[in-house]
């Protein structure tokens, strides 16, 4: 697939100030976001202001919507109209959202979905960052599907991983999610935006065949079927119940094995290509730690304090969350003492870290329920526990 | 020999037949209806796309032969507010029932309504739940029974076409499956109106309304729809509630011009943002 070059008429060029939610916002102008709904919720609502204040002179619309379910169809809708689309929500927006990841995943409707995560359950803490919906992006809706998470640990990396997402989205015909933290998308920094011909977009899979050649659901040999939109004399059909090759409704074991099996393999397959982290002092690491988002950079002072005690300590983060890194847990596990994973909640990463790990290497966790991260000091006291 | 073909089977994905619904049910000839206002609006059909809910009307989409979208429960509207946004070119059809438009989607309804989305909404108006087999919906009349509501319905329902009125769409008819030319001429004059037609079509649900409520069969209800109408068109719509046996006022009764969505949006931006505004695709 040739990738395309972003329109300079919605990049900003240049060196920024910016929060991880305006950040967020840029890069979905950046990467040809042309329509976004959204309803506002604390601490994304920033992301859809951005977009809603940029958008009318790049060309495009931003709608207000009357909650999340609204919001989150909308985009699907406008996507098969021919748009690129996105949403924004936190906290119990995202719990509303999931019948509509489901849909996403089921139709192939390229989109991304942005969860500033908050603490919770429920209304929990609307301003405080949370890490504790990680498993329920991987899990929220109903039925089995696989979906691509990235997680960012900067305002810089808000707006690098929402164009990943995007072009994520495109290639693989499927939503993907952007999980941000309230910390994450509240902190100010600087912010390079690169030239509007250093970025790289995935086009559309938009199909060469005629009308009468077409299946809309006749996979290509990546296991990824070719897209139209509505008005191109196309009829398609597009449902969410179990279909066929033409979209058509088909209630049998073998269309649901073949659908179902095809949308959780043509992400499951290529976990190599999708799977990303970033290492740190791992060449004699007897300790790693394991965190991302806000997350991540506590628990690099703590790599850097426990190192000046001559503990052997590195740092692994996954930049993308879904499809998880195990084959590098993996790798690592027997070579090393024990893992440390940090996270904003009670423990959810974790048992991906456990699972890789096996019995090759200790996993201990260092959770609590949100509201604030986590002091170095508890995360250097659990890795001396660990090197012990 | 000349072989025969049904005026309306080019509309219709006939290698989907035979449908899933029942003998003497209404949703089939609102789509024959559907089929021929098509035919005499003379719309581009590579242009029309009809969206549905779930239910027995929200297998519509799957059936015609048109771009089509079978969406999830209650968000048709939604779906189709994106879908006419990001392709203005697109005349949007929201096929659905009305335990779909009005219950689990009563919310975007009014809010699609307010917004003047240029959408034509038709809702195919059973009184029931007729998918999930005859449960109590937000239209049965009170002192109608459904599995949910064995002793009677004791809650007052919706009078779609005044909800629909009151919330701000620019065009709102009532007809039974009895009235296949009305519904045929009203469809094509919401296809042809800028901004949120509505069309209430009542319609029989024979397996789990008529028969539970011992109203026969759908030849029966044919007869009831017939002996019971009365064309009112231009009524108030606040007059126009339905009881579980009586009267049953249908027309036109709105039918009015206000800015859609787009036009309200692109002239607010343009106002405000004055060149700087770039209207969709650049424009």
């Amino acid at each position: 697939m040739t990738l395309s070059t972003a329109n300079p008429k919605s990049v900003l060029t240049g060196a920024h100030f910016l929060d991880g939610d305006c950040a967020c916002g840029e890069g979905a102008l950046a990467a040809g976001a042309n329509f976004a709904a959204g309803y506002p919720i604390t601490p994304s609502t920033e992301v859809v202001e951005h977009f809603a204040s940029r958008i009318p002179t790049v060309g495009g619309v931003f709608l207000q919507m009357e909650d999340e379910l609204a919001s989150s169809m909308a985009i699907v809708g406008a996507a098969w109209g021919g748009a690129k689309v996105f949403t924004v929500t936190s906290g119990p927006g995202f719990s509303l959202m999931m019948e509509h990841l489901g849909y996403a995943a089921m139709t192939e409707t390229p989109l991304v979905l942005v969860d500033v995560q908050r603490g919770g359950p429920s209304t929990g803490l609307p301003t405080l960052p949370g890490q504790a919906d990680m498993l329920q992006a991987r899990w929220g809706s109903h039925g089995d599907y696989e979906v691509i998470a990235l997680c960012p640990n900067s305002p810089q990396e808000c707006f690098n991983l929402t164009i990943d997402a995007f072009n994520l989205a495109e290639e693989y015909r499927t939503p993907v999610l952007v999980m941000m933290d309230e910390c994450v998308g509240h902190m100010t920094e600087k912010v390079v935006i690169p030239a509007a011909s250093d970025i790289k977009l995935f086009p559309r899979r938009y199909t060469s065949l005629s009308p009468s050649e077409y299946l809309p659901f006749r996979p290509g040999p990546d296991g990824i079927p070719e897209m139209v939109k509505a008005g191109e004399g196309y009829h398609i059909h597009v449902t969410g119940l179990t279909h066929d090759e033409h979209g058509y409704p088909a209630m049998d074991w073998h269309s649901q094995h073949k659908l179902v099996g095809r949308l959780v393999g043509k992400i499951r397959d290529h976990t190599d290509r999708i799977a990303r982290w970033e290492e740190r002092g791992l060449e004699d690491a007897e300790v790693v730690v394991v965190a991302y988002g806000i997350t991540s950079r506590v628990a690099e002072r703590a790599m850097q304090m426990a190192r000046a005690e001559g503990l052997r300590v590195g740092l692994l983060r996954p930049v993308v969350v879904w499809p998880f890194p195990e084959k590098r847990v993996r790798e690592l596990a027997p070579r090393i003492h024990a893992f440390v994973v940090v996270e904003m909640n009670y423990g959810q990463m974790v048992y991906e870290v456990e699972r890789s790990a096996g019995d090759q290497a200790r996993t201990l966790l260092l959770g609590h329920g949100g509201g604030a991260v986590h002091e170095p000091e508890e995360i250097l006291k659990v890795i001396r526990e660990a090197a012990a | 020999m000349s072989t025969l073909i049904n005026p309306v089977e080019p509309f219709l994905r006939t290698d989907r037949m035979p449908h899933i619904w029942c003998p003497g049910c209404g949703i089939g000839t609102t789509v024959n209806c559907f089929a021929r206002a098509l035919v005499e609006s003379k719309l581009p059909l590579d242009k029309v796309a009809v969206v549905s809910g779930i239910g027995c009307t929200g297998r519509v989409a799957g059936y015609v032969n048109l771009d089509s979208f079978h969406t999830t429960h209650g968000r048709a509207i939604p779906f189709a507010t994106g879908l006419k946004l990001a392709n203005p070119s697109l005349h949007v059809v929201v096929y659905s029932g009305d335990g779909d438009l009005i219950a689990i989607g009563g919310n975007h309804f009014i809010h699609a309504a307010r917004r003047n989305v240029d959408i034509t909404v038709i809702c195919v108006n059973n009184f029931i739940y007729g998918m999930t087999g005859g449960q109590v919906a937000p239209t049965t009349p009170v002192g109608a029974t459904a599995t949910t509501a064995p002793y009677g319905c004791f809650e007052r329902p919706f009078n779609l076409p005044f909800l629909a009125e009151s919330s701000g769409a620019v065009y709102v008819a009532r007809w039974t499956s009895f009235h296949v030319r009305y519904i045929a001429h009203s469809m094509v004059e919401a296809f042809q109106k800028k901004g949120f037609s509505f069309i209430e079509i009542l319609s029989p649900c024979p397996t789990l309304y008529q028969r539970r409520n011992k109203m026969g069969d759908g030849l029966d209800t044919m007869r009831f729809y017939k002996q019971r109408s009365i064309i009112k068109n231009g009524a108030r719509t606040q007059d126009v509630d339905i009881n579980l046996q009586g009267d049953i006022i249908v027309g036109k009764f709105v039918d009015i011009e206000r800015p859609t969505l787009q036009q309200s949006m692109d002239q607010q931006l343009r106002q405000t943002l004055k060149d700087r505004y770039t209207g969709w695709g650049g424009a």
